[in-house]
């Protein structure tokens, strides 16, 4: 019998790659393909995945919603769904090219959506909020159903296999975005469930993740109370919501939100000034619960740009690049310099300390 | 003839070849059990005094003293067990509630026993603490849902939070049920390892007020020895609504014990009982405890986290969550084990519910709320060691007291007669002749010794599970799996079974 993510918990080691255009220029996804293909020995074919920014540039303004249905009638109920609680621009099979690897794919879906103006209204819920709660609602609610991704000029491209066949499957050659992140993944179990493949997603987050946490539970049973519903038991999902939940729902600053995920030891923080050590000392003490033990590492890609982070003790690899407008991070140097063969500057990345790329002009992620 | 129906418990072997009759034991012995006989010029026994303390073993200098139990058997009955026939033959002498001391010695289910820790193998490096920071600080206190940030700076004071280097603290022992070098004892314990003690409902000594910032104040039904200094000398406040070993009554100080200092720090005649009350007088509901709460803290200027102390009952899910509610910092819960000085034998022995099960129902209700993280959880009542601290804080408990196992650090026995006012190692008792065999200094460095022990295993523990913050161990249940234990245990523990 084969578990899938959501009814087992299934640890897993993985490979991570990350490019991005500071000016936010457009560029094909041929790099990042490259790029997480070196690494190909990382992950073991049990899934692949891709998270693009600007990539639809023409409804920038809508909400992206990329789907996987198990069968057409899981299809339709879900659309009964999405018809309630939004106005469809326009929805269709997402185009992908018949790979030999590629086996067992569900029917993938996307539209572009607002929400219904009156059930917004009727919920009383801010905007984003709104679609957050339709997404983990069908997750949890429509067997079958999967919501991808739900970001606006964003996707996430993922499945069972190897990220390179993934790219290939997807057409991501055809595609230009200004952010591109990848992971190739290393189950220790073979769930082989196109849903349970990275990057995890939420509105405009997009997760890739390399480690398996040991804080997982204290870390879920937290955001649960603030209404999360880790349906997948993956750290992925947890370090997503911990995110939203610290960067959007409480509008902290990015470094209090790194802070509290990868804190300082309490011997670093005896020695700062006196304003700081109290400002850390007080994220440490109502954050406790959102620190995120042991290894990960992990890129979280926004709209603005994206962090990288290392857990504190620094447990897994990460490596970071710049050339130009253009940073780089990815679990080995040999990832980077196979699409960058000549960085201005390389450095591995200290734990706990984030490599921030951030648009031109966008001081917050 | 009037037979006393009393037999004793204990049997005194004395090696005639070893003893040298020089009487130490004689000297040693508050409960009289040995005695010099002038006219045979030598030790002899009286078993029926003997509660098997171990001073005599102790002290004898040439280890010739051992004690057993005493060789005598009652026809053999699964129903009848000697412990109801000898209470029958106690009460029908005396016509009095039968008396114990210590936690309920009863082999009720020790779901501690029944838990078993997760550690890394593989996918995740487990982390060496002789090799890497490994992180045991806790706050107790309310936590807000979020921080208010502008420009790097707060702007907005945190609640008051205790700050404690290793998650254990020193339960509530009042001064009078405990000698008053116990209590220095544990004072200089607590301030050597930046954890805290807690007065219990004795007040506090004159000479203890220099231990302030690691004292908790309590504040009980019987309000012994409170007035603002007091309140004012701790870094917390207590309100001690019941304890786990007596739920539902009082504490009960015999007037043998309340000498001068006793009488002076509880603000009572010397001589004189002090019973507290089972209720509070002032509070009869929850929004009572409400006022008291904030009676509490307007009195010290909102400076100083507020706990209530809550014996496990049965419906102690809801009692905690009122408790929150009402106000609470700190939810102390007491679980059915937990020692006391004296409390009737039946209500220890039958009265609350395990620790285990009232600590995991209390933490999910908090949860399933979303109230949790707002208050602190504290556990206490038959906390033995390390690994029940890991499994107690996995479960979801932000810290835990001991009360029994720091008396055994000074040196208590566990004869559990801490109620006769005789404890031969100058514990429970207010005799002078008694407390002076208790050291405080020497007593201070077995009870931090304790501590450190207990806090490398902890660490220890932890780095195999990968984690290097006890933070990350608070309510991560899946580092636990049960065994030997029935579905619906294991659904109130919220653990799965071993194997899965």
């Amino acid at each position: 019998m084969q578990f899938r993510e959501g009814q087992v918990r299934i640890p897993s080691g993985c490979a991570i790659s990350g490019i991005m255009n500071r000016k936010g220029n457009l560029f094909s996804g041929n790099d990042i393909i490259k790029s997480i293909a070196l690494m190909h020995d990382r992950s073991n074919g049990l899934g692949g995945g891709f998270a693009a920014y600007g990539i639809y540039p023409e409804y920038a303004d809508f909400y992206a919603i990329h789907m996987f249905y198990e069968s057409g009638a899981c299809r339709e109920t879900t659309e009964t769904f999405l018809n309630e609680h939004f106005e469809i621009e326009i929805g269709g099979k997402i185009p992908t090219r018949k790979v030999a690897s590629v086996t067992n794919a569900p029917i993938i879906w996307r539209y572009f959506v607002q929400p219904k103006p009156d059930r917004l209204l009727q919920s009383g819920l801010e905007v984003d909020e709104y679609v957050a709660q339709c997404v983990m609602r069908i997750n949890s609610e429509y067997s079958g159903a999967f919501v991808v991704s739900s970001g606006k000029n964003m996707g996430a491209f993922k499945g069972v296999g190897y990220p390179e066949d993934m790219g290939e499957f997807y057409k991501l050659d055809t595609y230009k975005g200004y952010l591109w992140t990848a992971h190739g993944r290393f189950p220790t179990n073979t769930p082989g469930w196109w849903g349970g493949a990275h990057p995890f997603t939420l509105l405009d987050w997009s997760i890739v993740h390399n480690g398996e946490i040991s804080s997982y539970d204290a870390n879920r049973r937290y955001l649960e109370m603030f209404g999360y519903k880790c349906s997948l038991q993956t750290d992925t999902e947890a370090i997503t919501y911990i995110f939203d939940l610290l960067l959007r729902k409480h509008n902290l600053p990015l470094d209090v939100v790194v802070t509290a995920m990868a804190a300082p030891f309490w011997s670093a923080i005896e020695r700062m000034e006196p304003e700081k050590r109290e400002l850390v000392k007080s994220i440490r003490t109502v954050f406790g619960p959102l620190l995120v033990n042991g290894p990960f590492s992990i890129i979280l890609g926004s709209r603005k740009g994206f962090v990288a982070l290392n857990d504190r003790i620094k447990l897994r690899a990460l490596v970071a690049a710049e050339k130009g407008d253009y940073v780089y991070v990815a679990s080995e140097e040999s990832a980077i310099r196979e699409v960058c063969p000549q960085p201005d500057k390389v450095w591995a990345v200290a734990g706990g300390e984030p490599v921030i790329a951030m648009l031109e002009g966008v001081d917050q992620l | 003839m009037n037979i006393d129906f009393r037999t004793p418990e204990y049997s005194i072997h004395r090696d005639g070849v070893r003893c040298t009759n020089c009487r130490i034991c004689v000297h040693q012995c508050a409960n009289e059990a040995h005695i010099w006989d002038e006219k045979q010029k030598k030790v002899l026994a009286d078993d029926i005094k003997c509660v098997n303390c171990h001073r005599c073993v102790l002290t004898c200098p040439t280890r010739a003293l051992s004690i057993g139990s005493y060789p005598l058997e009652f026809k053999p009955n699964a129903h009848w067990t000697p412990h109801y026939i000898t209470s029958i033959f106690k009460q029908a002498s005396s016509g009095a509630m039968l008396l114990a001391g210590m936690g309920t010695d009863k082999p009720y289910p020790v779901y501690w026993d029944h838990l078993l820790i997760n550690a890394s193998q593989v996918t995740n490096p487990s982390i060496d603490p002789l090799r890497e920071p490994m992180e045991l600080k806790t706050f107790l206190g309310r936590k807000p849902d979020s921080l208010k940030i502008e420009n790097g700076k707060l702007t907005e004071k945190m609640p008051p939070q205790l700050e404690l280097e290793t998650p254990i603290m020193f339960a509530a022992m009042s001064f009078g049920a405990i000698s008053l070098n116990a209590m220095t004892s544990l004072a200089i314990a607590a301030e050597k390892m930046g954890t805290f003690y807690n007065t219990g409902e004795g007040g506090l000594h004159s000479s203890l007020y220099k231990y302030g910032k690691n004292t908790i104040v309590q504040v009980a039904s019987g309000r012994f020895g409170v007035h603002t200094d007091y309140l004012w000398a701790g870094s917390a406040i207590e309100i001690k609504i019941g304890q786990g070993a007596k739920p539902g009554i009082g504490g009960h100080l015999p007037g043998e014990k309340v000498g001068l200092d006793v009488s002076l720090t509880r603000m009572i005649p010397e001589g004189s009982d002090a019973i507290s009350p089972a209720p509070h007088h002032d509070i009869y509901s929850i929004e009572d405890l409400r006022q008291l709460i904030y009676s509490l803290k307007e009195a010290t200027d909102y400076s100083k986290p507020v706990a209530v102390k809550i014996a496990a009952v049965h419906n102690i899910a809801a009692i905690a969550s009122g408790a929150a509610r009402a106000g609470a910092d700190i939810i102390v819960i007491d679980g059915f084990r937990g020692g006391t000085g004296a409390a009737p034998l039946r209500t220890r022995d039958n009265v609350g519910i395990p620790i285990e099960l009232a600590l995991a129902a209390v933490d999910s209700r908090l949860r399933s709320e979303s109230i949790r993280h707002q208050v602190s959880l504290v556990v206490a009542g038959s906390i033995r060691c390390s690994s029940d601290v890991i499994k107690a804080i996995a479960i979801g408990a932000d810290a835990c007291y001991i009360g029994s196992a720091a008396l055994m650090a000074l040196g208590c026995h566990m004869c559990q007669k801490c109620y006769t006012g005789k404890c031969n190692w100058g514990i429970a008792t207010q005799n002078p002749n008694l407390t002076k065999r208790l050291d405080p200094v020497a007593g201070a460095e077995r009870a931090a010794n304790l501590l450190k022990a207990w806090s490398h295993e902890i660490k220890e523990m932890l780095g195999g599970m990968g984690i290097n913050a006890l933070e990350s161990l608070r309510g991560n249940r899946l580092m636990l799996r049960g065994i030997g234990l029935t579905e619906k245990e294991l659904s109130i523990l919220g653990v799965k079974h071993a194997g899965e």
